[in-house]
């Protein structure tokens, strides 16, 4: 009997899965994508901080912005700092209503782990922000996270 | 005859999936919101009698700021920069200055701003303080345990803040 070494062809690998895979990761970055829902009409550069920490959770977490108005309201509602809650302007009284829809918004056991972050421009002056503070105080809507950037360099 | 069912094409299956998936690659921010965290004292009730809690003048470092986001700490003129260090030096008081806090368990920091302060030194304010904290509780853990706190099992972290427990005050600004 004649042994002859038959040369085998290596076999294409399969890309049938590639499809499933790609799908999976799709999914993955669909299900974690949060689209902006605010349009921000004022203009906020945070400070910068060395010691900064994450918020843990994102849905837990409520935003108030101060800053002056983007260009686009600057003839309309001035050059001055303001408040947005949402998607339109306010004033301070607005932030207890504000804190409670927050709150009618999630579910009981989460009440307690609401944080309220603030994000001011640098160049807001503290009034404003004092203001924002007493008005959270009122709501009991007591931690607070200032929200800053990273400073690499250390006094 | 009976045709033989067309098979569907699922060649261009992972092209479509590859641009829906670039596409939510590319708009995903995956910005966490960082920041300092602070928790505000509540509101004092309005009927609740005032109670003045005596404390030393030696346990309170004061640190105020004015409009013109100039620092005063313990009535000196002082630079942002030289404030950590002070505030250790006050938390610990390592020489047993008479003129410094106790123990760090007494140590309070009262901090007052204008309502003109810029929003940018009052958090480069708590910061320093802030780091003031932390790194007496680093330098305590390096001590006791030879790690950094970060490294320590819960409870014993919890023990170290407790030792330097971060009391800032906050009084309502005037003007």
């Amino acid at each position: 009997m004649k042994l002859k070494k038959k040369e085998k062809p290596t076999p294409a690998i399969s890309t049938a899965s590639l499809p499933d895979i790609v799908f999976m990761l799709l999914f993955f970055f669909m299900v974690t994508t949060v689209m902006r829902e605010t349009d921000l009409k004022v203009k906020v550069v945070v400070p910068q901080a060395t010691e900064i920490q994450k918020l843990e959770k994102k849905s837990l977490v409520s935003y108030i912005h101060i800053g002056i108005p983007t260009e686009m309201y600057r003839a309309q509602f001035g050059t001055a700092p303001r408040i947005q809650l949402n998607d339109a302007f306010a004033t301070p009284s607005m932030i207890a209503e504000f804190i409670d829809k927050e709150r009618a918004a999630r579910s009981e056991q989460e009440v307690p782990f609401l944080t309220t972050s603030i994000k001011a421009d640098r160049e807001v002056k503290m009034g404003i922000v004092t203001d924002v503070k007493q008005e959270l105080r009122k709501a009991n809507a007591l931690k607070l996270n200032y929200s800053s950037s990273l400073r690499t360099e250390v006094y | 005859m009976a045709r033989p069912v067309q098979e569907v094409n699922a060649g261009s299956m992972a092209d479509i999936a590859f641009l829906l998936l670039i596409f939510f690659l590319v708009t995903t921010t995956i910005d966490t919101d960082k920041g300092i965290a602070i928790k505000l004292p509540p509101m004092p009730e309005e009927n609740q009698p005032q109670n003045d809690i005596r404390i030393k003048e030696r346990n309170v470092l004061k640190v105020l700021v004015n409009a013109n986001d100039m620092l005063l700490v313990d009535g000196e003129p002082t630079d942002i920069k030289e404030l950590k260090r002070m505030t250790k030096d006050f938390i610990d008081n390592p020489t047993k200055n008479p003129d410094l806090s106790e123990s760090p368990q007494k140590a309070i920091v009262s901090l007052k701003n204008d309502r003109g302060t810029s929003y940018n030194l009052y958090i480069q304010v708590h910061n320093e303080l802030k780091a003031a904290y932390n790194e007496l509780r680093d330098a305590r853990s390096r001590l006791l345990y030879g790690r950094a706190l970060e490294q320590l099992p819960e409870s014993r972290q919890n023990e170290i803040k407790d030792y330097y427990r971060q009391v800032i005050s906050e009084a309502e600004p005037e003007g």
